[in-house]
């Protein structure tokens, strides 16, 4: 406590130790104390290790949701941002169309819709195609016997997912491709390139890098919005959630358990991406 | 070579070149100067089409500039075009710069490609810098790198939009001193510069344009010792000091 006395400026030195203690990182310290307690909960408390054991045969379909459905929605998100880029104005305006309502409706409903509209509306054009077709496919061709049925909850559950996701993705390409400066596409154009050329040699690789870091929040996004599936009874983590919950009434126990298992995902894979943020930014040769 | 007849472009109500007519002859070398702003950039653009004509007529080559692509990107392979900001590729090397229109347009394999890369970036004088990538080299050997670029497609015609604007001074000559060689080996070139010199030194024909027309056009003897119009002079008395 003498130095404190002292001619020097005490004040700035405490004021260092507060600072540097308040820089650290608390909340992953509190988060992971609060996990350690969790943790400790499943090995020693025979309840959470029950509850532990059965939301986990909901983690494969999780897991899978999340993948097929985000691998889907780049797909769809590329294509569509290349629509909201393009000149063509049919191209534009039907996927300008595509992201407004994809932006304008809650994803839940959109889920509902997808699930319990567009399915059957899709197979009903189908069985009409079939009955159209029926003097060349014959009477029982594959188009008419074709039915809603064919598709499982989770399969439409995934495509919904899929296109909103789309969507979304499609102003990220859409804002990565802008970014890259006009001159790339000239210097392209000049060369001989045709547009299709230039995109996919010139703009989309230096695009794809400056998205990677939204795509990979988006991923995490995915991960947290697959959970929606179970209001189609799809069994991911959520539904076991819920079945287990309807039967047993063990509400604190149950989703300690949901929330941990989903932020013990979602924390690792935001480390993972701001690593591979910090990774570009490091080497430079990514930008124009 | 190059054949423009009646060239205008309008953006909106902007007025950027107002009926320009101009013959470019094979091997010739034409210099545009003008004040900022008087239409030099776009007439050269037009001629790729980078901008579409408002009106009027070009010919490359024999070839007429339609609004068909496939004749578009045809003509393109044959028109070299160095921009002011370089526009290198940031994502590929020097070399892979010089190889991609190479492979996809020109449908070289890799190694004829590669090839043909090395010899023009020992033409440009910077064989060493072939796997640098754009960001780790200065200015003059960006652009040098671009010209490189233009001439690996084997172009019949160069066009050159103030390729030194925005290089630090001790860089512009060796960015001239390319182009110069370039001359006289014989290319047509179009070129908009600001550098008297180049244009005094390597020029067959000088074009002074100024409000989207072209003003006046001589040759370098002339056309500095002897300009014909009022503007021309009063240009010049700005730019030479
Ligand atoms: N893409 C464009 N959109 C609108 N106006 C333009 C565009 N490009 C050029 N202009 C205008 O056309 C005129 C001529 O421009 P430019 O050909 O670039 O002149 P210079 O190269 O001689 O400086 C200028 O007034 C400029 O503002
Ligand atoms: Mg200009």
């Amino acid at each position: 406590m003498a130095a404190v006395s002292s001619t020097t400026t005490p004040s700035s030195v405490q004021g260092n130790f507060v600072e540097r203690l308040a820089r650290l990182p608390w909340w992953l310290l509190l988060l992971i104390l609060a996990g350690v307690t969790l943790l400790y909960q499943f090995l020693t408390n025979e309840l959470y290790t029950v509850i532990l054991d059965k939301l986990t045969r909901g983690i494969a379909t999780t897991i899978f949701v999340t993948l097929i459905s985000f691998s889907i929605a780049i797909l769809v998100g590329l294509l569509a941002g290349l629509g909201r880029v393009s000149k063509n104005p049919i191209i534009y305006n039907l996927a300008t169309l595509y992201v407004q309502v994809i932006r304008g409706l809650p994803i839940l409903v959109w889920i509902f819709y997808v699930a319990f509209v567009l399915t059957p509306a899709f197979f009903s054009f189908v069985n009409g195609l079939g009955d159209l077709l029926a003097p060349l496919l014959g009477p029982d061709n594959f188009l008419t016997q074709a039915s809603t049925q064919d598709v499982t909850l989770l399969g439409r559950a995934v495509i919904a997912l899929a296109f909103a996701y789309g969507g979304y993705e499609a102003e990220t390409f859409r804002a990565g491709i802008q970014s890259i400066s006009r001159g790339q596409m000239e210097a392209a154009r000049s060369l001989g390139m045709s547009y299709l050329q230039a995109m996919r040699y010139i703009i989309l690789p230096q695009a794809v890098r400056r998205v990677l870091p939204p795509l990979g929040n988006d991923f995490i996004a995915m991960l947290k919005d697959s959970s929606l599936v179970s209001v189609l009874g799809v069994r991911d983590i959520t539904q076991e959630a819920r079945l287990y919950v309807a039967a047993s009434f063990r509400y604190p126990e149950t989703y300690n358990t949901l929330a941990f298992m989903y932020l013990s995902m979602t924390i690792v894979l935001s480390l993972i991406v701001k690593g591979v943020e910090a990774r570009l930014g490091k080497d430079g040769r990514g930008t124009s | 070579m190059i054949v423009i007849r009646d060239l205008v472009k309008r953006f909106g109500h902007v007025e950027a070149v107002n009926g320009v007519s101009l013959t470019v002859k094979r091997g010739q070398v034409v210099v545009i100067i003008g004040p900022s702003g008087s239409g030099k950039s776009t007439v050269l653009r037009c001629i790729n089409h980078l901008e579409t004509p408002t009106s009027g007529e070009i010919w490359v080559d024999g070839m007429k500039l339609t609004h068909n692509h496939k004749d578009i990107n045809a003509i393109r392979a044959e028109v070299g075009m160095v921009f002011q900001q370089f526009n290198l590729f940031p994502h590929l090397t020097a070399l892979e710069n010089i190889m991609l229109a190479q492979r996809v347009v020109r449908r070289r394999d890799a190694r004829e490609a590669e090839r043909i890369a090395r010899a023009q970036l020992e033409r440009v004088g910077i064989p060493e810098k072939a796997g640098a990538y754009p960001g780790q080299l200065s200015g003059g050997q960006q652009q040098r790198v671009a010209i490189a670029r233009a001439l690996a497609m084997n172009p019949k015609v160069m066009l050159f939009d103030e390729p030194t604007s925005a290089l630090d001074p001790e860089m512009i000559k060796e960015v001239l001193d390319v182009m110069l060689e370039l001359a006289r080996d014989g290319m047509t070139m179009v070129v908009v510069t600001h550098e008297m010199g180049f244009a005094r030194n390597a020029a067959d024909q000088i074009v002074f344009m100024d409000k989207g027309l072209i003003v006046e056009q001589n040759t370098p003897d002339q056309f500095f010792s002897n300009p014909r119009e009022e503007r021309t002079r009063l240009f010049l008395s700005q730019v030479l000091r």
